[in-house]
């Protein structure tokens, strides 16, 4: 059975202002090629770490929607 | 409605310069402001005799600190205010955040009923102090408060302070045994001391004005991220009494602060918020924010509370509700050391308490800050794709910030607590919970009503509360309050003891009932030699 992916439940456990805060301490000094760059580097890493193609597949397809 | 009548407060030449009868004062506070003016009250409900030094003679100008906590309200319930405050103030708990010209999602704060305070209500700073200071006059014989007195020495004594003091009629000197400095971000007595004040400093200016207007906005604070009457900007709006609102503009990096305040400049900025309405200026500031702290607040004999003590941004409301908790931490710790009943040890547990809540409410409040003063393009393109993805998706509005609201810090692991047993209820560091009790006689009141002010033995259910010396004790079950809708087992448990301090935090609890078990638990949380303890009782 399709179990439809789920891409908005919050699943950081009250932390959100944690990861965001690291997120943004990466980038600090940062020029733009450097900061995109590491945008990917994070991304690939997550992908791999959701462990679920379609579920990857369907968040691109969010993100790319405008 | 009237507005607020600012009237100033009588000065009297102080008994030092009139030949009046002086003596050594056990405690001096520098700073009329609520903190202040709230350990001075706390101090006198615990029988200390304190002299307040303000160098001004009125009550703040502007409604500067608008946003009062549920715990602040407790604490200040506890001061005998909080029900005026309640009674005046604008009662909110729904929050709406804004992005562009929709809602990108709406917050509720307190969503569970049986609690005697509210979340937050919005009162100006200038009632507030005006209540404090009324308040301090049920005090004649502990309470000396003089107005235009202004600190302009400190010297650090083996066994207290001399404070230098100037007035109208000329300067004196005011020995005390303990100084506590409250004079606020701009601290007299941190500079007297030379005393680092290290931290951040945010580039962005913002307006804040108060704003007359009898056009009814709902209770609820509505934050925008670029609004169209602000583009590329935030903004915030907030109600309170007497038909005054309070925006706050972020206006940017290169904006001229003294430009900004002009009402050329001012009044468009308020049309393009408020449309047609009417509206007069009540008041108009412009500011930068820091986050800063001292590196610790006890200096001896000298004691930080409050923005003199650390100083946050606004986004939050953790600049007055952080003082007034410094002063619910600090003035049972004082008097019991004044009283003999505790060491001076003890006060090192208001350094090691309220630095842990300084910087949690220091992180919180520079997050929102970074939140909504990109720093860079990449600040920024990530702010926006937080905001963008929070219309479809629940995880991005936890990272939205607009200010993450104050709420009372935990002092879980710290010296002070007992921790554990495991068990349902409120953890060892929280505050008590609150909940509806009806006493025998049949009143209702809150539990909290019956806390505080002394280390209390809160027993729920079918447990034994053995007399110890220093403890007083209050029942919840067959001996004692009813617990009419059940919520003070839903939020505390049953059968289960608590050692409840005088801030009404918990520094214990426990599930089997043993005298030596609770002893220790208190002498833990004065600080005292259990042997001691043994010795006094």
């Amino acid at each position: 059975m399709m179990v439809p992916i789920d891409l908005s439940t919050d699943r950081l456990g009250g932390r959100s202002d944690d990861v965001y805060a690291a997120l943004l301490h990466a980038h600090e000094g940062l020029d733009p090629d450097a900061s995109a760059a590491l945008n990917a580097r994070l991304i690939l890493i997550l992908t791999n770490l959701a462990g679920d193609p379609d579920a990857v597949i369907a968040a691109i397809a969010a993100a790319a929607k405008r | 409605m009237a507005r607020f009548a600012y009237a100033p407060f009588p000065y009297r030449t102080p008994p030092e310069l009139s030949g009046g009868r002086t003596g050594p004062a056990p405690m001096a506070i520098v700073g009329a402001g609520p903190v202040g003016l709230a350990a001075a009250i706390d101090l006198a409900l615990h029988g200390v005799k304190v002299v307040i030094l303000d160098d001004n003679d009125t009550v703040s100008t502007g409604s500067r600190a608008i946003c009062w906590s549920k715990r602040s309200l407790e604490i200040f319930d506890r001061l005998g205010i909080g029900e005026r405050m309640v009674a005046k103030g604008v009662t909110w708990q729904v929050g709406r955040l804004f992005h562009r010209d929709r809602e990108i999602y709406a917050f509720d704060l307190l969503p569970e009923q049986g609690h005697k305070m509210p979340a937050f209500i919005n009162l100006q700073q200038y009632y507030v102090e005006h209540y404090l200071v009324e308040r301090c006059a049920d005090f004649p014989d502990l309470i000396d408060l003089r107005w235009k007195n202004k600190l302009i020495g400190v010297a650090r004594r083996k066994d207290g302070v001399v404070a230098s003091v100037e007035t109208p009629d000329g300067t004196y000197d005011l020995a005390a045994d303990w100084l506590i400095a409250c004079d606020g971000a701009r601290s007299r007595t941190r500079e007297l001391l030379g005393l680092d004040f290290a931290g951040q400093v945010f580039e962005d200016r913002f307006l804040i004005a108060d704003v007359e207007m009898t056009a009814e906005f709902p209770s609820e604070r509505w934050f925008w991220f670029d609004p169209p009457f602000h583009q590329g900007q935030s903004a915030l709006l907030h109600k309170q009494p007497d038909h005054i609102y309070r925006i706050d503009l972020q206006l940017g990096r290169d904006a001229d602060p003294e430009e900004e305040k002009k009402p050329e400049l001012v009044i468009p900025r308020i049309q393009a918020i408020v449309g047609d309405r009417e509206f007069s200026l009540d008041w108009v500031s412009v500011y930068t924010f820091q986050c800063r702290r001292l590196d610790r607040f006890v200096h001896d004999r000298v004691i930080f509370a409050g923005d003199a003590a650390h100083v946050v941004s606004p986004f939050g409301a953790r600049g007055g509700n952080g003082g007034i908790q410094d002063v619910d931490n600090l003035a049972w710790k004082l008097a019991m050391v004044i009283h003999g009943n505790a060491d001076a040890a003890l006060l090192a547990s208001y350094d090691e308490e309220r630095i842990r809540a300084a910087d949690e409410n220091i992180r919180h409040s520079a997050r929102a800050t970074n939140f909504m003063t990109p720093k860079s393009d990449m600040e920024r393109i990530f702010r926006n794709a937080a905001i963008e993805l929070a219309a479809d998706h629940g995880f991005a509005r936890r990272m939205v910030n607009s200010g993450r609201l104050s709420l009372p810090c935990s002092l879980a692991g710290l010296s002070l607590q007992t921790d554990g047993p495991d068990c349902a209820g409120a953890a060892p560091g929280l505050v008590c919970p609150d909940a509806p009790v009806t006493g025998a006689d049949g009143r209702n009141s809150y539990l909290l009503d019956h806390l505080g002010g002394s280390f209390t033995l809160l027993a729920i259910g079918d447990i034994e509360a053995p007399s110890i010396p220093g403890l007083d004790i209050v029942r919840v079950g067959k001996r004692g309050f009813a617990d009419p809708e059940g919520l003070v087992a839903a939020r505390l448990g049953r059968d289960v003891l608590y050692l409840v301090r005088p801030d009404q935090h918990i520094a214990a609890r426990f599930v089997a009932s043993t005298p030596e078990g609770i002893a220790a638990a208190f002498a833990r949380a004065i600080r005292m030699n259990p042997k001691r303890t043994e010795a006094a009782a």
